[in-house]
């Protein structure tokens, strides 16, 4: 069974971080991929940096500039992820625009993840139905699960569409914005997580975009499976004197 | 074969809409929409109204006459230069200004790189009175400042896009954030035939008026609809989708599309994008673009601000492919001189731009019976400061 999965069927409230790839600097990936698991975090999202993400706000659009400017590329991504497996337990997520995987090949690009120890794939700018039409077929024979997300403008109908492809858990946009932006979750937001509680989806959800602390990550999970934090996990690498990873995941649960 | 887009949003293999699930409500809102209110007779008479008007459409079909006897073959120029705010992007802003006004949306956001399309977004909001925000990067800002002055005069907020490379490519990626985080009661009036469907094929029905007057005014002149040739500078793709649109299926009405080479093909700097570019994704349009091996979007360099871009429109990808269109390449040099050309033999002083598609008679001889028309997309004004410049004329 796929980990992501097995993770799912925890009886826990799930944290999962994303970072991109190559930041600080070039040779990080695998040591904060590491102390991330020893942290307790349940599942990393790793971010395959793009010169123009569109979904992205300042904090990763810098770190992923950052990122390109150190020389990450896919093939180096890969190389420094060759084996992860023989350490790291917890499901990995790669989180990339779909222009660098379309280059790589879809097809060469999900066989080297699966092959690494890959789990599933977030592609933002790849649409669900694009997937469905083009490429269901080549990530379920490589074993991936691709994530798609909802928005609070997301239809009904479309979400039960989502939901009927999906595979593993609905990354569930918290707010209309693009990453990093939020400060805080008002009515609105616990309302809208309410609402798509109350669906009774197949997959569960796990809310991103705007988790930053305790609070947000606590009200998130009150409806959810598990929340997602990017911008401030990034923010504490580049800022913070204390720079401890386990420090920083201590202060979210 | 169709040079047109197919039901699904494509031309051939290129378009589609390649977008994050956050813009997909908007997006998907304009597709169900936009072919609908076009067809709305009240939006037919509208649009009509102010491109009379307003812009002062029809614009000439001129015969050159003095630049056809340089070249032994007769040239026409269709004068989108005389459009009001000085080039065609003005076509598509009062088309989609009308769109966005019918879709109820109250506030609008464009990109810009020289600010042509910024100075034509900003014109048509102060028309309507509608909030107008232009995103244009910051090195693009410190260049062309007059176009900044007049969309401030016109009361548009320009924002600085201080991300990536801080030019067009950048400014539209901060349009998109913007309408993300936007998402109910802001249109985005994206200016050339590029983003993800239907914006290409929406802007290009907004310009297909200039092929439409092409076809009677030549009929008028040449006693015929159809020019052997018709020749249009090529950045996003807007003018020469316009000028091309009513003649796509015609293949006997030839087709170049003139892009930048900058400082030469392959001199690391240029913006001809359909020889450098591999097909792949851009601002949400599968289309060819200048990108490394990695598929990170490089930045292109034409000395013409409105060619600087690293993708083109789907629709002129597949015009490329198919070789329905001939590509020709222009350097910054050629256009520069063809320009200064246009100046001499008919007291006409063309955007840079449009220089580009002038340039071409230089490289490419006619037969003196072929009917040229060349889109002249818009006027030199905003580019004195270039040519002053480059000829050294202060
Ligand atoms: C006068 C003029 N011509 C041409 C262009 C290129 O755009 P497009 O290829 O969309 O016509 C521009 C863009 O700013 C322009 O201002």
């Amino acid at each position: 069974m796929n980990r992501i999965n097995q993770k799912l069927k925890e009886n826990k409230k799930l944290l999962s971080i994303y970072f991109t790839a190559g930041y600080p600097n070039l040779d990080d990936t695998v040591t904060i991929i590491k102390d991330l698991e020893k942290s307790g975090v349940d599942m990393i999202e790793i971010g395959l940096p793009f010169s123009d993400p569109l979904a992205d706000g300042p904090t990763i659009q810098v770190s992923s500039a950052q990122a390109l400017k150190n020389g990450m590329t896919t093939e180096a991504l890969f190389k420094q992820l060759k084996d992860i497996r023989k350490s790291v337990k917890i499901p990995l997520i790669i989180m990339g625009y779909f222009n660098p995987i379309l280059q790589f090949g879809v097809e060469a690009f999900c066989k080297t993840c699966a092959d690494i120890g890959i789990d599933g794939l977030i592609i933002p700018d790849l649409p669900v139905d694009v997937y469905n039409d083009n490429y269901k077929a080549i990530f379920e024979k490589h074993g991936l699960i691709n994530v798609f997300l909802i928005t609070p403008q997301t239809s009904v109908e479309r979400i039960h569409f989502i939901d009927s492809i999906s595979k593993g858990f609905i990354y569930m946009v918290s707010s209309a914005s693009v990453t990093g932006s939020s400060s805080g979750f008002g009515d609105e937001q616990t309302k809208y997580f309410k609402r798509i509680a109350d669906m009774n989806l197949n997959n569960p959800q796990i809310i991103g975009f705007g988790i930053s602390d305790n609070e947000t990550f606590t009200t998130a999970t009150k409806h959810a499976k598990g929340a997602i934090i990017g911008s401030a996990f990034i923010k504490h690498l580049t800022n913070e004197s204390d720079k401890s990873i386990s420090n920083f995941v201590k202060s979210i649960r | 074969m169709t040079y047109n887009i197919n039901e699904k949003g494509y031309y051939g293999t290129f378009g589609g809409a390649y977008i994050p699930e956050m813009l997909y409500p908007n997006v998907e809102e304009l597709r169900q929409n936009y072919l609908k209110v076009m067809a709305e007779p009240d939006f037919q008479k509208e649009f009509n109204a102010l491109l009379k008007d307003y812009v002062g459409r029809p614009s000439p079909l001129y015969f050159a006459k003095r630049l056809s006897e340089t070249y032994h073959t007769k040239i026409y120029l269709k004068r989108e230069d005389l459009n009001h705010t000085g080039a065609h992007k003005i076509n598509n802003t009062i088309g989609q200004i009308l769109m966005a006004k019918r879709l109820g949306k109250h506030r609008i956001i464009a990109e810009t790189g020289a600010g042509q399309h910024g100075v034509a977004t900003a014109t048509v909001c102060a028309l309507m009175g509608l909030e107008c925000i232009v995103y244009m990067g910051e090195i693009d800002i410190a260049r062309q400042a007059p176009n900044v002055a007049r969309m401030k005069m016109l009361g548009a907020t320009v924002v600085p896009a201080k991300s990536g490379s801080r030019t067009l490519k950048d400014a539209t990626n901060e349009a998109i954030r913007d309408w993300i985080n936007n998402p109910v009661n802001t249109h985005y009036i994206i200016g050339s035939v590029v983003g993800p469907h239907p914006y290409p094929d929406m802007v290009a029905r907004f310009q297909a008026v200039v092929s439409e007057e092409i076809q009677w005014q030549l009929k008028e002149q040449e006693n015929t609809t159809k020019p052997d040739y018709v020749v249009a500078c090529v950045g996003g793709g807007s003018n020469a989708a316009g000028a091309y649109y009513h003649f796509l299926e015609d293949t006997d009405v030839k087709l170049i599309a003139v892009e930048a080479a900058g400082h030469g093909v392959e001199s690391g700097e240029s913006a001809a994008t359909s020889v450098l570019g591999k097909e792949g994704i851009i601002h949400g349009s599968k289309t060819l673009l200048m990108q490394t091996q990695d598929g990170q979007i490089t930045e292109p360099y034409s000395i013409s601000a409105g060619l600087d871009y690293p993708g083109v429109g789907p629709m002129h990808a597949h015009l490329y492919k198919s070789d329905r269109a001939e590509f020709i390449a222009i350097t910054d040099d050629d256009a520069m001189k063809a320009g200064l050309k246009l100046c001499k033999l008919e007291g006409i002083i063309p955007a840079i731009e449009s220089s580009h598609a002038l340039a071409i008679f230089e490289q490419k001889t006619f037969k003196p019976s072929d009917i040229v028309v060349v889109s002249l997309s818009g006027r030199g004004d905003k580019d004195l400061d270039t040519y002053i410049k480059y000829f050294d004329l202060s």
